[in-house]
């Protein structure tokens, strides 16, 4: 068996699972259920990736995605309490809007797809294999800090005015909140605290 | 050039050379943690004055040396109960989602000049999102065993990990700086010489950071929170019993170890010999890079988390949400900084 059948195996039973993950995404009662599929179609995701030799963002969207943003998600979905009827009022409603997105991105990807097929661009083939000292994570880092130094920065930058602006926007001030404070909490002595009282056990006589 | 001489299966085609040798590690592993727990038991029995596990013999002889195989035959016997209101597929699942980053992680671990199993040259960033996974482990349990005590572990686990996985990241984009590479050979490369250019010496902040973390992220003492017997009776793994308990235990000491060998590598030069170079010693143990001094090096840091479990109280939850954000980031974050001075002046390892 050669390895370009292999890497196409894989290809196909990744995408199985990824489906399969999407699918329990929008299709599973229970949100927490929805969003270990996410993990999963993430997880999966990745894999298609490293099969096209793209590790260092295969590696980066388990780090961001599964390690981060949906341990806090899954955190947040657990505690909530979901009525799940209520959640469901408007799905005949509103199905047909959710048919005609989904209609309109498969369109998108067959176009895609088709359009490349035509242009000659063998897409199941995936890109050229590079060589074996070839490093996806070095080309990447040279191309992010020299010649797009400034807009990485840039996004950099946004990215903290987002999180200041997410923090200030939620950040309440209580009237006759107690809060600790851990530095007196530290410099205590046992003698600010406790006087120990010499007496004798019983009254002299 | 990196190399590839997997010496012991060298003739063998590169997959089946691969399989032999995540299966040897695997193992290994698995014993490690077994010896580790009666480790443990005795180390802290005779910091306590005590004797710890001295009955279960084997052949007759080494008393205690049979107590982690005895108990590995006990928690096999037992019944696995699965809560009535659990959710009973999660339930299952949960400890095996919690071992699997604890041995996947070692595929990028250089264990001697020669060997490592995986020269992935984005090693150090795989690690880390390794180690980010094996939250879920613990979050699965909690929720899905339906009980309070066992979801406030999870939460309190959660909230813990995510917090200390920034200062454990942070930690290491100084090691990044120093060595220049996140190929965990190149930087076990990158510290030869002596003991004083090893990464240590001039990240020493970082290297505190990186293993007061690496505590914190395995759940051990002072940081146990999501266990905490005397709050919330076991936290995530109250409800479970037999293998199923025997994973979770299993996944806390692969941790364990996992941290251990990380800190030597990233800190102590991994296999890196402390007398190389030295005139006489020549290629024997003490002068020749090898496995030995690699694990050496992870006996002593692992003992180190069993030397603060037997010697520290627990921290109060709030405490550990302070150290990690307004202690130890800011420790690396002023450091990084000092790093970027010492580049510009080309000291310590920027020196050439």
């Amino acid at each position: 068996m050669s390895a370009g059948v292999l890497v196409q195996g894989l290809f196909y039973a990744f995408g199985t699972v990824l489906v399969l993950g999407a699918l329990g995404v929008i299709g599973a009662r229970n949100p927490v259920y929805s969003a270990l599929s996410l993990v999963l179609c993430f997880v999966t995701a990745a894999a298609i990736w490293l099969l096209i030799e793209a590790e260092f963002l295969a590696v980066v969207l388990v780090l961001v995605y599964v390690g981060a943003v949906m341990v806090l998600f899954l955190f947040v979905v657990m505690m909530l309490d979901i009525n799940l009827a209520e959640l469901r009022q408007g799905f005949t409603r509103f199905a047909w809007l959710g048919c005609v997105t989904a209609l309109a991105v498969i369109f998108e990807i067959a176009g895609v797809v088709w359009a490349r097929g035509t242009l000659g661009v063998d897409a199941a083939r995936g890109p050229v294999p590079t060589a074996p000292n070839y490093s996806n994570t070095l080309e990447l880092g040279r191309v992010l800090y020299t010649r797009y130094a400034y807009p990485l920065e840039l996004a950099a930058m946004l990215l903290l005015v987002a999180i200041v602006a997410a923090i200030a926007l939620t950040m309440r001030h209580r009237v006759n909140l107690k809060q600790q404070d851990i530095n007196a909490q530290v410099a205590v002595r046992a003698a600010d605290r406790l006087r120990i009282v010499k007496m004798d056990p019983e009254p002299r006589p | 050039m990196l190399p590839h001489l997997h010496q012991p299966f060298h003739t063998w085609p590169p997959y089946a050379q691969a399989t032999a040798w995540i299966l040897a590690i695997t193992l290994t592993l698995i014993i490690c943690v077994a010896l580790l727990t009666l480790w443990e038991r005795k180390v802290i029995g005779w910091m306590q004055l005590r004797r710890g596990p001295n009955r279960v013999r084997i052949l007759g002889l080494f008393p205690g040396l049979g107590q982690p195989f005895a108990d590995v035959i006990k928690l096999l016997m037992k019944e696995v109960i699965v809560p009535q209101r659990s959710n009973k597929w999660l339930f299952r699942l949960a400890p095996l989602i919690a071992l699997v980053p604890a041995f996947a992680a070692w595929a990028v671990i250089p264990l001697s000049p020669t060997v490592v199993v995986s020269q992935a040259d984005a090693g150090l960033l795989y690690l880390l999102s390794l180690t980010s996974m094996g939250v879920y482990g613990i979050i699965i349990a909690g929720w899905a065993t339906n009980s309070k005590y066992a979801f406030l572990g999870a939460m309190r686990s959660a909230a813990q990990m995510v917090a200390y996985e920034i200062a454990m990241g942070f930690a290491l984009v100084g090691v990044l700086m120093a060595t220049g590479s996140m190929n965990l050979g190149t930087i076990v490369r990158s510290q030869a010489g002596g003991p004083l250019t090893w990464n240590w010496f001039w990240l020493f902040p970082l290297l505190m950071v990186y293993f007061i973390s690496g505590v914190a992220e395995t759940n051990r003492a002072p940081f146990d929170v999501a266990e905490g017997e005397s709050e919330i009776v076991a936290g995530f793994h109250v409800e479970y019993s037999g293998i199923a308990f025997a994973l979770f235990f299993l996944a806390e000491y692969a941790n364990m170890i996992l941290i251990s060998a990380l800190t030597a590598v990233f800190f102590f030069g991994g296999w890196q010999g402390p007398l190389q170079g030295y005139p006489g010693l020549g290629q024997t143990f003490l002068g020749a890079p090898s496995f030995g001094w690699l694990l050496l090096k992870v006996f002593c840091l692992v003992f180190l988390f069993l030397w603060f479990r037997a010697t520290f109280p627990r921290y109060r939850y709030d405490q550990i949400m302070r150290l990690g954000w307004k202690a130890l980031i800011p420790v690396t974050l002023v450091w990084i900084g000092v790093e970027m001075l010492l580049a510009h002046w080309h000291v310590g390892p920027w020196s050439h």
